[in-house]
C-alpha cells in the first residue's frame, strides 16, 4: 500500500486491492511491487508514457496476465483459481480494441448471459433501450451487424455489453484512444451514466493518455513510470 | 485370383522410366526441378527398399519386443513430424503431439489386433501389427497436424475475442470453446471427406495393393472398411487429445490465456 496511502478511501474497506504486484520480463521489471486499492465511488485515472506499464497494471488487476509476485484481493479475500470467473464478472476489464462476436449488436449483448458466471441474470432489452436512448440512439442500433459498425459504435457495444452486467468496477484500458471526439463523448457519457446509477458502490479505473480526459472522468489520478506508481502524484481533483 | 505377378528389378526400373516424362516437362517449362525429381525418385526407391528389408527381418524374427520397438519408433517420428509441420510453436508442443499420436494410434491399433482381428497368432503378428499401425499413424498425423495448426492459429487471430470473454467472467473452457470446436472439426474433415468418396472417386492404396497381390476384391474391401474405421477413430482421438493438451498448456488454472507462449 506504500504507493497509495495518501489516497482517501470512501468506503470502510477496499473492494479491490492489489498487494505488491510484480512482473518481470527477463531482467526487465514491468511492474515494480505495485499496491493500490479501489473502493466504491472511486474514479481513478492512470496516466503515464507509452510502455510505462499502464495496460499491464490494469490487466493484472483483472488477473488476465500472470504475475511473478503479489496478489489481488476482492472484498478482503485473495482471488485465485476457480474464483476468478466470478471475480471477473464483478470487475470487468474493457480492452482498447473492442472484440465483438459475429452477429448483431443484440446478439453481442446477449452473449455474456451464456457464461456460467452470469447465468443468474438475464438480458434486459428495456434497460438497454433506455441506455441507448440516453445516448441518442434508437432500438434499430440493436439489429445492426457488428461488421457494419464504426469503431466508436463497436466500442459503445462492447461497453454496453459490460455495463449491462452490473459489475462493481470497470477497468477501462484506453477505450477511446482510437475514437473521434463524438464517439469519445458518447463512451464517457455511458460510463458516467452507469456510475451515477449507484455512485458510491461503483468504481472505475481508467487508463488514458489524454490529460483532459483524465480530468473529466476521474476524481483521483495515479501516474505510472517504468512500472512504478509514483508517490504522492494522485490528487483529488473534484 | 490366386497369387500375383512377381516383379523383377528390370520391371521396376521400367516403371521408373515414367519419371522421365516429369523430367521432360521440367526441362520444357524450365522449372529447374530435375535435381528434385531425381532425388525424390532415388529416395522413394531406397527408402521403400530399406523398409522392405526391415520388415522382412522383423517378420522373420517375430519377437514382440522388436515389433513394439519398431512401432514405438514409427510413433515417435510421426509425433515429432506432426509438431514440426505446425507453423506456430509453444513450449511442450513436441510432447503433446507425441502423447496424442501415441495414445490414439496405439489404443485403436490394439483394439483392431485384439478385438477385431483376434484370430491373428500371436497377437503382435508383425504382418498385421506394423502395417495397421503405419496406416493409422499416417492418417492420425494429418488430423493432429491440421487440428493443432487450426487451434493455435485461431487463438492468435481471435486473441481479442478470447480475452474479452475471459474479461467478462468466462472460464478458460468457455473462452476457448469456439477455437477448440473449430480445430477439432477442421482436423476431422479430411477423414470424413475421404470416407464419403472412397470407392467412388478413389480406390485406396491398401485395397488396391491387396487386390494386386491376389486377394479377392470383397475380402480386400472388408480390410479397407476396417482400416477406414480405425483411421477415423484414431484421427478423432488424436485431434481431440492434441487440442485439449494444447488448451491446458495455453490457458492457466487462473483462467488466463498465456498468449505469450505461442511463437
Amino acid at each position: 500500500m506504500k504507493n497509495t496511502k495518501a489516497m482517501r478511501h470512501s468506503g470502510p474497506s477496499a473492494e479491490l486491492e492489489a498487494k505488491g504486484l510484480h512482473r518481470l520480463a527477463g531482467e526487465r521489471v514491468l511492474l515494480d511491487n505495485i499496491s493500490l486499492s479501489v473502493h466504491g465511488g472511486d474514479r481513478i485515472a492512470i496516466v503515464g508514457p507509452t510502455g510505462s506499464g499502464k495496460s499491464l497494471l490494469l490487466r493484472s488487476l483483472a488477473m488476465l496476465d500472470p504475475i511473478d509476485a503479489g496478489e489481488v484481493q476482492w472484498r478482503g479475500e485473495s482471488v485465485h483459481g476457480r474464483d476468478i470467473p466470478r471475480f471477473r464478472s464483478q470487475v470487468i476489464y474493457l480492452q482498447q480494441r473492442p472484440a465483438l462476436v459475429e452477429g448483431t449488436v443484440e446478439e453481442n449483448l446477449r452473449q455474456p448471459y451464456f457464461l456460467r458466471a452470469h447465468r443468474d441474470k438475464h438480458f434486459d432489452r428495456e434497460r438497454v433501450s433506455r441506455l441507448l436512448s440516453s445516448l441518442g440512439r434508437g432500438d434499430s442500433f440493436l439489429s445492426q451487424h457488428q461488421r457494419d459498425l464504426s469503431g466508436g459504435e463497436s466500442q459503445l457495444t462492447a461497453l454496453l455489453r459490460a455495463v449491462q452486467l452490473d459489475p462493481a468496477i470497470l477497468l477501462l484500458d484506453e477505450p477511446t484512444a482510437a475514437l473521434d471526439s463524438d464517439s469519445t463523448a458518447m463512451v464517457e457519457r455511458l460510463v458516467i451514466d452507469w456510475l451515477s446509477e449507484m455512485p458510491s458502490d461503483r468504481a472505475t479505473v481508467w487508463v488514458t493518455h489524454d490529460d483532459e480526459q483524465s480530468r473529466r472522468i476521474s476524481n483521483a489520478m495515479l501516474q505510472i513510470h517504468d512500472g512504478k506508481l509514483s508517490k504522492d502524484v494522485h490528487e483529488r481533483i473534484r | 485370383m490366386n497369387g500375383y505377378v512377381e516383379l523383377t528389378n528390370g520391371q521396376v526400373a521400367l516403371a521408373g522410366l515414367l519419371i522421365l516424362f516429369n523430367g521432360a516437362i521440367s526441362i520444357g517449362l524450365r522449372l529447374q526441378m530435375e535435381p528434385s525429381l531425381l532425388l525424390a525418385s532415388v529416395r522413394t526407391t531406397v527408402q521403400l527398399l530399406l523398409v522392405g528389408l526391415v520388415l522382412e527381418w522383423v517378420f522373420r524374427l517375430e519377437r514382440w519386443y522388436v515389433v513394439l520397438a519398431i512401432g514405438a519408433m514409427m510413433t515417435l517420428i510421426a509425433g515429432l513430424t506432426a509438431a514440426g509441420r505446425n507453423q506456430r510453436r509453444y513450449p511442450g508442443i513436441w510432447l503433446n503431439t507425441v502423447i496424442s499420436i501415441w495414445a490414439s494410434a496405439w489404443i485403436v491399433t490394439s483394439f483392431a489386433l485384439l478385438a477385431v482381428m483376434r484370430d491373428t497368432e500371436p497377437w503382435y503378428d508383425p504382418q498385421y501389427a506394423i502395417p495397421l499401425l503405419g496406416m493409422v499413424l499416417g492418417n492420425t498425423l494429418n488430423g493432429i497436424s491440421v487440428g493443432l495448426n487450426t487451434f493455435t492459429e485461431a487463438l492468435v487471430t481471435r486473441r481479442d475475442q478470447v480475452e474479452a470473454q475471459l474479461a467478462m467472467g468466462a472460464s478458460r473452457w468457455e473462452a476457448a470453446l469456439a477455437p477448440i470446436q473449430h480445430a477439432v472439426r477442421t482436423g476431422m474433415i479430411p477423414i470424413i471427406n475421404s470416407m464419403m468418396i472412397v470407392g467412388i472417386v478413389s480406390l485406396p492404396g491398401m485395397m488396391t495393393g491387396q487386390i494386386l497381390a491376389g486377394m479377392a476384391p470383397v475380402e480386400a474391401v472388408k480390410y479397407q472398411v476396417v482400416i477406414m474405421f480405425l483411421v477415423a477413430s484414431a484421427t478423432s482421438l488424436g485431434t481431440v487429445s492434441v487440442v485439449l493438451l494444447s488448451f491446458l498448456r495455453l490457458f492457466s488454472n487462473d483462467h488466463q490465456f498465456l498468449h505469450g507462449k505461442i511463437k
